[in-house]
């Protein structure tokens, strides 16, 4: 660095927002249509789906035919850029303990590839500890969230189907696609072990919705974890949020900029943010009336513990000290295999959406289980586009059926090899499940004292493990899924040998991707981090909106309702500015 | 190789440009810099694409013999036949040599495999794998391709590496546009779903619930 000086951004904002996923994305987009100046900072590079393409390629356009690298764990055709290690960041985990963490770094966040399954929680998962006496209850109710669940299902647009059902509410749902073979099948060996089977939730417009004319109707290409660049007709904030907002001609993003900080004057009021220019290498400071952190649970929750000050020893927003505390992620398991009713299948574009046409919501009462909460089960299967892995183990299937009414050694090669490929074809079939975990104190993530990352920036370390909770959690779901695989025929390959020894294949803490809880919401500022507002207790222009406000996250996807409390914070804020109480 | 073919096939980024280099004279590969920056028809981000060029940039793994060899295997394990062309026609040879470099896991077995298979050749052929006649090397991979048979002594490693080679030349075909063919694979388009086509419903005894028809996306 030839000169060391921090260079002041001259225009001073009305407001300042860390990170553009969903939760950044909503509140630009909301304050931006209010007509409210504000400043986007992203640490990753832009990205504008209508450039930066990978939806309609074929395998072979990957020269690793969409097998995953460290650039796209989930494959190279997927939209999204960062992963499980980003080089030059590193995280720490304390010994014997164990967290994964997905950080997206670009404009959208990892709302680029999501899964677009969109949840609402219901009334039960506001008030948990009134049926459980675990963790705690949420300081709203769904009556306060309901209006906004509304206003995003609107603005956005989600496929569904009004069920009446208690904790899973009604919505203003598109019409869902039909099921699929494989969903047609699944349903039934579902009911038969008793577990509810509905239309999937899932945001993609099957067909336009008024709120915009901008984005189509789905083309059923079945490829939304790529961004839909051609109909914008699925929801990642880039596409929904970000290019609307920014057409309003209130918001300036910058790009490749890595928040240092949030600063604070004498009195302990927020007063912008401090970061360094991923593209110059050089300081700078950005000043906002109110600063929004939307960086993701725990880069939220890192920004907030080194943004200390005379005011803030602890950190912003840390009078409790719980910030970084509460840590939890989703439960997840599953298992899959093969339909030997599908061999030999007709062919036909079965692509759908990018997602599952049918889904179980929780289904049964914890008072009869030796686990508290629950989970969701979605589905997979069917005529896939092939990828790297196709074909893979032949050996172990070519052997134990017959092909076509012939009986065949295993393994093998040649013409009659090639006739078992096509034969076992589109036969694949498996689910997950998606559980509540309890949000413990001894679950967190801090500030690792001798590790920083290459902006010199200290670094988090994590210190998770999951509880007897989750693991009876995923031993159910483990049971469930046998039962309906059993039901329908289907021959376990894979995740079906699990027991005590591995948790019951349990994922890793941090590995679904839905971390929440770090910077906790609740009604004492003594034990919760934020108002019910999403509003810090002891710094009161400063919001976070992402999933680190969360006090527990249901068995749901949590990005539908990060979306409705980012607009509630949002309506809230443009009010309070226009009171100029912030 | 044809030097307006390959710069094509850079330009798709379908296959190794390394492949491509390797092939050249010293006055092409001259050309071939000056174009280098492979373009990728799919998107790339910066600290990707850094990586994708060093990958692009690197020498041919395979000498010239394992890749002909790889070739005869290949063309063995998907031959062509009356509905789709064979390995070698889909390229596969090129995808293995590429993915090897993506995946350097892959290179221990397969050039030990290799190997493997020529000293087993010489042994019984006296001469590499790729030199025998059709006939040798069919009697060679009938003892390594069937792992449930009773093998004869000293083929267990020989049956490993055919396991691999099978699922990588298997996998490099049915992600080529000639295997995707093959399979019958139909998306990756625009259309509309309206659901399982009726024979097939018809086929399994199934049928859409009234409650389905009346709420899904229909299309006319």
């Amino acid at each position: 660095m030839g000169e060391y000086q921090v260079r002041k951004q001259p225009k001073k904002y009305d407001v300042v927002i860390v990170g553009s996923g969903a939760g950044g994305g909503m509140a630009a987009y909301m304050l931006a249509t209010a007509g409210i100046k504000v400043c986007l900072i992203e640490a990753g590079p832009m990205y504008n789906p209508q450039k930066n393409v990978t939806q309609l390629k074929n395998p072979w356009d990957s020269p690793r035919r969409g097998a995953s690298t460290h650039y796209r764990p989930f494959g190279d055709f997927d939209a999204c850029y960062g992963g499980w290690e980003i080089d030059g960041e590193p995280y720490t985990k304390a010994s014997g303990t164990d967290w994964l963490w997905w950080r997206a770094r670009m404009i959208g966040g990892r709302t680029n590839h999501w899964g677009r399954i969109s949840l609402r929680f219901g009334p039960k998962d506001f008030r948990r500890k009134d049926q459980d006496g675990l963790g705690e209850n949420w300081p709203i109710s769904y009556d306060d969230i309901k209006p906004y669940y509304d206003r995003v299902d609107q603005l956005i647009g989600v496929f569904g189907t009004n069920e009446g059902l208690e904790n899973d509410p009604d919505g203003y749902f598109l019409p869902p696609p039909k099921p699929r073979l494989h969903e047609l099948f699944i349903k039934d060996a579902a009911a038969k072990a008793k577990v509810r089977v509905i239309p999937g939730r899932l945001s993609m417009l099957t067909q336009k919705i008024k709120s915009t004319t901008d984005r189509g109707p789905c083309f059923f290409c079945g490829q939304c974890n790529r961004n839909c660049s051609i109909a914008k007709a699925d929801f990642s904030s880039s596409n929904v949020l970000i290019y609307p907002a920014l057409e309003t001609n209130n918001v300036d993003v910058i790009a490749n900029a890595m928040a240092r900080e949030v600063m604070t004057d004498k009195e302990g009021k927020a007063t912008g943010i401090s970061y360094i220019s991923k593209d110059d290498k050089m300081e700078y400071q950005v000043l906002g009336k109110v600063v929004i952190i939307a960086a993701g649970a725990c880069e939220s929750a890192r920004l907030l513990l080194n943004s200390r000050s005379q005011r803030h020893p602890n950190g912003l927003a840390n009078l409790s000290n719980v910030v970084g505390k509460y840590l939890h992620d989703s439960t997840g398991a599953s298992l899959g295999g093969y339909l030997p009713k599908l061999f030999g299948r007709k062919r036909y574009n079965e692509d759908g959406v990018g997602g599952m046409h049918v889904y179980s919501p929780w289904w049964l009462d914890n008072k009869k289980l030796d686990f508290p909460r629950g989970y969701h089960i979605e589905y997979w299967g069917g005529m896939s586009q092939p990828a790297y892995g196709f074909g893979f183990g032949i050996e172990g299937q070519n052997g134990k059926y017959p092909v076509n009414g012939k009986k065949k050694e295993a393994g093998g090669y040649g013409a009659s090899l090639k006739e078992d490929y096509r034969y076992f074809y589109g036969a694949s079939v498996g689910m997950g499940g998606r559980g509540e975990a309890i949000p413990l104190e001894s679950n967190y993530c801090e500030i690792d004292p001798n590790v920083v990352d290459q902006f010199g920036i200290p670094v988090l370390r994590f210190n998770v493990k999951w509880s007897d909770h989750e693991i009876k959690q995923a031993k159910h779901m483990k049971e469930t899924f046998k039962e309906i695989m059993h039901n329908m025929g289907a021959v376990i390959t894979w995740g079906g040998d699990d027991d005590e020894k591995n948790n019951w294949g349990l994922a890793k803490p941090g590995e679904i991707i839905h971390e929440a809880g770090t910077v906790r919401m609740g009604d004492d500022p003594k034990r919760f981090a934020l108002n019910k507002w999403n509003q810090a207790h002891d710094c009161k222009n400063l919001f976070v909106v992402d999933g680190g406000a969360f006090t527990s996250q249901a068995d749901k996807n949590i990005t539908w309702t990060i979306l409705a409390l980012a607009m509630r914070a949002s309506d809230y804020i443009v009010d309070e500015l226009k009171k100029q109480n912030l | 190789m044809d030097r307006r073919k390959s710069l094509k096939l850079i330009a798709t980024g379908a296959v190794a440009v390394p492949a491509v280099i390797a092939a050249c004279n010293t006055e092409e590969k001259k050309t071939t810099e000056q174009v280098a920056g492979p373009t990728f028809n799919l998107d790339r981000y910066p600290e990707e694409l850094k990586r994708e060029k060093k990958l692009l940039a690197e020498e041919k793994f395979f000498t010239p013999e394992e890749m002909a060899t790889i070739a005869v295997l290949a063309d063995i394990i998907i031959p062509k036949d009356e509905i789709s062309g064979s390995a070698s026609d889909a390229k596969v040879p090129d995808f293995i040599e590429f993915i090897v470099k993506d995946m350097p896991e892959h290179q221990v077995p397969l050039r030990g495999g290799l190997s493997w298979l020529d000293i087993e050749c010489l042994k019984r052929y006296e001469k590499p794998f790729r030199e025998c006649s059709h006939e040798q090397q069919i009697e060679m991979v009938d003892d390594i391709a069937y792992p449930e048979r009773k093998l004869k002594p000293g083929m267990s490693q020989g049956v490993k590496f055919f396991n691999k080679i099978r699922d990588l030349v298997a996998t490099g075909f049915y992600t080529s546009e000639i295997g995707v063919k093959d399979l019958g694979y139909m998306g990756n388009r625009p259309n509309q779903w309206n659901g399982v086509p009726d024979d097939v419903l018809k086929q399994y005894g199934l049928a859409y619930s009234d409650k389905e028809l009346k709420e899904c996306v229909k299309f006319s």
